[in-house]
């Protein structure tokens, strides 16, 4: 069964001040599977994050289309309307980074268990942020403290337990290993793993693929654009 | 390779089912010549927040005061899906019907505590003024929602009694946020609540925002030119520009993604 299937699905950005188009990637097409583990790969500069982020819309895609199957039927992630995009973004689609947004006065833990408030209540949601902290390896007298003065790596912590503890039928991980340590990586891949026997499909771009080889479907190759095609795509886009 | 390509629009929703709490179609307003406000169509959800930016004179604030039935407009309709008003267009009310949907279903915070606050009445009695004029007259219940209401906007309540002059500006706006929420409206609108005030307060003015939204599920519209204030809280953003809107999307994508050129310029210029 397809979750996800692109056709001629392109980002370019206009920037108005050069008034010029840079084009990030033009007319993919790729069916991807329910349940399955996709590698989005190729080098660097070729769009691989910009073609998650026009999935979850945090880019809004130049043209072609992303029909996703949502609990509710499909819809085309490429236009749907914004309010349907919270509820996906609420409900379905999640996006891993390595970056944590810290809230003013919002706790590690809090922060954590706010993804679950919606389905549990509070004290059952922070016993669950709690194992998903421990299991990362996040110590413990941080967790009532405030992630803003944390470490790279402790709020990356943060971040993937966060991310990866609400329930979601597809997650986008950006780059999500990334400057973690040898043991949080080894979490990190096995609650991948957990998520992928539950049947959750993943797309991601990893810096170190092999981190995650054995979950590994197929792989969606990103090939730059030559520069003849990335001239008249430009003079197309005007 | 295609170069034939599609412009992208948006469809209506097709997941969310629910009406839009609030709906207001092609809003105009001129001050003599000046179109203050032009053509604005919004839609707001239940619990939705909505950021509103743009430079000083762009129509943000008196977009604040239209939806606040403060002031008349010259042309469009505004609905709220409130008991009892549902088929109206707000802007066709009389005053009356006008200051009963304002003071029961509507709060406003304003930037300055001046406008919003009698300074010569105290905190407490400025949060129960707006009880009194939705028909409550025991003093004990006035007192008791009063408190209950600033013990939600997380104002110290051993100063409730004292008045708002004697406060300091991140508790003065504790109270105008406790006034607007006393009677538990369903829309909130907020014009530069937090500017003015200093970091540390800012953040926790953000915070008791923040869980308000969600503990109590009020829409909000904010209006800030502190587009950090803006991503904390908002979950779309409306870009205005002398009076019009120049870009409506989702926070994160007007952020980082900006297809105007004036909210190009704005993002580029953030520190």
């Amino acid at each position: 069964m397809t979750l996800l299937k692109l056709e001629n699905f392109s980002k370019s950005f206009y920037i108005h001040h050069l008034n010029r188009s840079i084009p990030a990637f033009d007319a993919l097409s790729v069916s991807i599977e329910a349940g399955s583990f996709v590698l989005v790969s190729g080098p660097n500069g070729v769009g691989k994050s910009t073609l998650l982020r026009c999935l979850f819309r945090s880019y809004k895609p130049t043209s072609g289309k992303a029909i996703y199957d949502s609990a509710y039927g499909p819809i085309d992630l490429a236009n749907a309307a914004d309010i349907d995009m919270v509820k996906l973004r609420r409900e379905e689609i999640g996006f891993v980074t390595q970056f944590l947004r810290a809230r003013p006065r919002v706790s590690a833990v809090e922060l954590v268990a706010e993804v679950l408030l919606g389905s549990l209540e509070y004290s059952a949601a922070i016993k669950k942020a709690e194992l998903a902290l421990e299991a990362f390896g996040l110590k413990e007298e941080l967790w009532q403290a405030y992630p803003s003065t944390f470490s790279g790596g402790e709020q990356q912590k943060v971040n993937l337990a966060r991310a990866l503890l609400a329930p979601r039928r597809l997650l986008l991980l950006d780059e999500p290993t990334a400057s973690l340590d040898k043991h949080a990586r080894g979490t990190l891949v096995h609650r991948l793993s957990e998520l992928k026997d539950q049947g959750v499909t993943m797309i991601g771009v990893f810096h170190h693929p092999e981190d995650v080889e054995e979950l590994i479907d197929s792989t969606l190759l990103l090939s730059p654009l030559s520069q003849e095609e990335e001239r008249s795509l430009a003079h197309a886009l005007g | 390779m295609n170069l034939s390509l599609e412009p992208i629009t948006l469809e209506p929703p097709r997941l969310v089912l629910e009406k839009p709490l609030l709906e207001a179609h092609k809003l105009n307003i001129y001050y003599g010549k000046l179109h203050v406000v032009a053509d604005v169509s919004l839609e707001l959800y239940r619990a939705e927040v909505l950021g509103v930016v743009g430079e000083s004179g762009s129509g943000k604030s008196t977009l604040l005061r239209l939806l606040n039935l403060q002031e008349d407009v010259d042309s469009g309709d505004y609905h709220l899906a409130i008991e009892g008003y549902k088929a109206n267009n707000l802007f066709a009310l009389d005053r009356f019907a006008k200051r009963e949907v304002q003071t029961r279903h509507i709060g406003i915070v304003y930037q300055s505590p001046h406008l919003g606050l009698r300074m010569h009445a105290s905190s407490s009695g400025n949060v129960a003024e707006r009880l009194i004029i939705a028909g409550e007259r025991r003093y004990s219940a006035l007192r008791e929602a009063a408190k209950s209401s600033l013990a939600a906007s997380e104002f110290p309540l051993e100063r409730m009694d004292d008045l708002p002059r004697k406060l300091s500006g991140g508790m003065q706006q504790r109270v105008q946020l406790a006034k607007a929420i006393a009677l538990k409206p369903e829309l909130l609108l907020l014009d530069e609540p937090t500017t003015g005030l200093d970091v540390s307060v800012q953040a926790l003015v953000l915070d008791t925002l923040k869980r308000l939204q969600r503990e109590l599920g009020i829409a909000m519209i904010i209006v800030s030119h502190d587009l950090g204030v803006i991503r904390t809280l908002a979950d779309r953003i409306m870009v205005m520009r002398h009076g019009q809107v120049v870009e409506l999307g989702l926070a994160d994508q007007v952020l980082e993604d900006p297809q105007h050129p004036y909210t190009q310029q704005l993002v580029h210029a953030k520190l």
